[in-house]
């Protein structure tokens, strides 16, 4: 009983209770034809207009910007979704008989944050931040990820690529679950190139993933790639309310961050996004722009793009790399093409300038 | 003054009686405000998370919003912060933006609702515990202007006075009868009213627990009920009291039919409140339907009350038209006020207490008719009184019917 309110929205319709349920003996619809004309008087040219945006599709007055209430101080949240998107952390690189290696740090750390405007939520995070830091190597360079369990719970950090078992990160195979206060260093060759993920993978998945456990792994192919603004996108989601469904979506964590303050472009600049569907409870994902096409690389592992497209579906871990240039100025929007998720947070917008 | 001698030297010694009785109450007193000032010693930090219940009390619908009042109904304040209208966050304003313990408070969305959809309503707390509500069907809250007010004055009428006030003219008729078919119709009387009570009781049961439990939820039912029939037990024990010193022997069946009116009003109260709480939410059909299944329903009642005095035969005294009209308003003006209050100010918790009343004052009402169904050996669930029984429960279960679509 710690929480009853947790009915989940989409039963709410099945359930039909409520106040308004509370009255079976004089249950029946009908048409309301007088309340209908009062509707469309009050929603005519007269009074309202200040309310109005303008040529609105709908007829209403109030309602047609569908958007969270506030904003999300980065500052007191300790992370920013403007910076997090272009952050990549090469770690600290040293060489060891002509092989590059790069060592990462990476601390556990159980942390209340706010995914929307006043909405705080309980995560576990990689280094503070939800997504995780980004982490970035060339094809064949040596990795070493000493990760710190500073939570309250176990966990591991499980990359994507090729390696060996004792450093995949699962609870099964030693070293198993990290316990708090205990440490681990993972390492492994970066292969193959392309675009990857790590996250916890201690059980429960569901919950160790979708408390915040997760970041983009990067591995550049030997001989790089073009020259591009280089932008990270995780596509993630919040059960805030604990019924094993999300209640905000967004790129990044923040509901509606880069719908607020758009992310910087240039006109014509080759732009690259790395973008990757970690939303748990939702089995698909997408990415659709408008007013552009783009190159997709799946998994980045080819230097050629499959498809060139303005909408891409991503399963539960499912990551591609997009590659475009915008050829006009002005504010671009981006949003999932499930268009639920779009109005519960992931929904943002290129400023795009010359 | 003996006493007061004896006592006097002790009266010295020991405090006056007022004091013995009002210290328990200073200690209490004093060790409470001794716990709050040393906040709580030995019980430690509050144990657990937030405990977040928020209740939405009423929905209300006008062009591009929709309004809901809510009620916290837990330990804890509640904090609303984001709100999710069909799966699609939504602006919003809120009358504050903490709501304390059993504290109420008004969130206004934004939202262009279309008529005759359903929307699922759900706002975010702080703590991104989702608080959740439903709009069955839109269509938009009545404005409370005069129009208004007249509609729902003349519902109360069509549902409550007129079908009553109709009923009653079957008095004629039942006073000329063979006195067991008397006998028969209060039975049926009996019927109706068990019926009427069982129907208030589950209605006022249902409502509660839609309300804000903090309250007392279903059990505001039963306290209305307890209420209602305490206050007519009283209220019957002052007219015999007031009969047997004024007026003759044959006022007794007058009383009693005062008193089915009374609790049938009790009862029309709620009802009424039903009809125009769902007016006001919109899923109230005024159709002929409905008015012709609750004329019939409530014609029942109009028989109920003057079935006692039938019983007394011409001792009951001569039936004055200004007594009738006085009976039939008391059974069903109620309605009118109660179709007023379910409108403009409906509370689930209010409404359950009403519910309660109507039931506890049927009962009330039932325990004094019964006694004149018993035959000459004193049974009381002789044939004819069972049979009678019977066929007023069947008759509201039927006519129960046409209101009920």
């Amino acid at each position: 009983m710690s929480r009853p309110t947790k009915i989940s929205r989409r039963k709410l319709l099945g359930t039909a209770a409520g106040a308004t349920a509370a009255l079976p003996l004089l249950h029946e619809t009908v048409p309301h034809r007088v309340a209908h004309d009062q509707f469309a008087r009050a929603a005519g040219t007269d009074g309202h207009a200040g309310h109005s945006a303008g040529g609105t599709a709908t007829a209403h007055p109030k309602g047609t910007q569908r958007r969270t209430i506030g904003s999300v101080d980065p500052r007191v949240n300790g992370f920013d979704p403007a910076e997090i998107v272009r952050d990549f952390d090469r770690g600290t690189v040293t060489q060891e008989g002509g092989r590059t290696v790069r060592t990462f740090e990476i601390v556990a750390e159980d942390r209340e944050i706010e995914v929307a405007p006043g909405v705080k939520f309980a995560a576990w995070t990689y280094n503070g931040r939800v997504p995780g830091p980004t982490l970035r190597a060339t094809e064949g360079d040596l990795l070493r990820v000493k990760f710190v369990n500073g939570s309250g719970h176990p966990h591991t950090m499980h990359f994507h690529g090729i390696h060996a078992p004792r450093h995949d990160g699962i609870p099964e195979v030693a070293p198993g679950d990290i316990a708090p206060g205990k440490s681990f260093t993972y390492e492994f060759e970066a292969r193959p190139f392309g675009l990857h993920l790590y996250h916890c993978h201690t059980s429960p998945l569901a919950e160790h993933i979708s408390k915040g456990l997760y970041g983009t792994f990067v591995i550049d192919p030997k001989q790089g790639r073009p020259e591009a603004d280089e932008l990270v996108m995780m596509m993630n989601g919040f059960d805030t309310n604990f019924d094993a469904e999300n209640e905000i979506y967004a790129v990044n964590t923040v509901a509606f961050a880069y719908h607020d303050r758009p992310i910087q472009v240039k006109r014509d600049e080759l732009v690259r996004i790395y973008l990757v569907n970690i939303t748990e409870f939702d089995p698909l994902n997408s990415f659709h722009i408008h007013g552009n096409f783009f190159d997709y690389f799946p998994t980045g592992t080819k230097l050629e793009p499959r498809d060139f497209t303005d909408t891409v579906i991503q399963g539960q871990g499912e990551r591609g790399i997009c590659e475009l240039r915008f050829p006009f100025t002005g504010k671009v929007m981006f949003h999932a093409h499930v268009s639920e998720f779009a109005d519960l947070g992931w929904m943002g917008f290129f400023e795009v300038v010359d | 003054m003996e006493a007061g001698t004896a006592t006097a030297p002790r009266a010295r010694r020991t405090a006056p009686p007022w004091l013995a009785g009002l210290l328990p109450l200073l200690i209490l007193g004093a060790a409470i405000a001794v716990f709050v000032a040393f906040d709580a010693p030995g019980l430690g930090e509050r144990n657990g998370v937030p405990v977040e219940e928020l209740v939405v009390e009423r929905t209300v619908l006008h062009p591009g919003e929709i309004e809901l009042v809510v009620r916290n109904d837990g330990p804890d304040p509640v904090a609303v912060r984001q709100a999710i209208v069909n799966d699609a966050f939504v602006g919003f304003s809120q009358s504050d933006p903490q709501i304390d313990r059993l504290r109420g408070g008004k969130v206004t969305i934004d939202y262009p609702w279309i008529e005759g959809q359903a929307y699922a309503i759900a706002l975010v707390t702080s703590t991104g515990g989702t608080v959740d509500a439903a709009v069955d069907v839109a269509a938009e809250t009545p404005a409370n202007d005069v129009g208004f007010f007249g509609l729902m004055a003349l519902i109360g009428l069509y549902v409550g006075v007129i079908p009553v006030a109709i009923g009653m003219l079957w008095l004629p008729w039942i006073r000329r009868i063979d006195p067991r078919y008397v006998q028969f119709l209060l039975a049926l009387t009996l019927g109706l009213l068990a019926f009427l009570g069982i129907d208030a009781a589950l209605e006022g049961t249902e409502i509660a627990a839609t309300g804000a439990q903090a309250f007392g939820g279903a059990a505001l039912v039963f306290l209305g009920a307890g209420a209602a029939y305490l206050a007519l037990v009283g209220v019957d024990g002052w007219l015999r009291g007031r009969r047997t010193r004024e007026e003759s022997e044959g006022a007794g069946p007058w009383r009693l039919s005062f008193l089915v009116a009374l609790g049938i009003g009790l009862h029309n109260l709620g009802e009424g409140l039903a009809i125009g709480s769902a007016y006001a939410i919109g899923s109230l059909a005024l159709g002929t339907a409905l008015v012709v299944g609750f004329a019939l329903h409530n014609t029942t009642e109009g028989l109920a009350i003057v079935a006692p005095v039938a019983r007394a035969g011409e001792a009951a005294g001569p039936a004055r038209l200004g007594r009738l009209i006085g009976l039939g308003a008391l059974a069903g003006l109620p309605a009118v006020l109660g179709a007023f209050v379910g409108a403009l100010a409906y509370n689930p918790s209010l409404a359950a207490f009403m519910f309660g009343l109507g039931a506890g004052a049927i009962a009330q009402v039932i325990v004094q008719i019964a006694p004149g169904v018993r035959d000459k050996a004193g049974r009381l669930l002789h044939p004819l009184a069972v049979g009678g029984l019977l066929t007023g429960l069947v008759l509201m279960y039927t006519t129960g019917l046409l209101v009920s679509v």
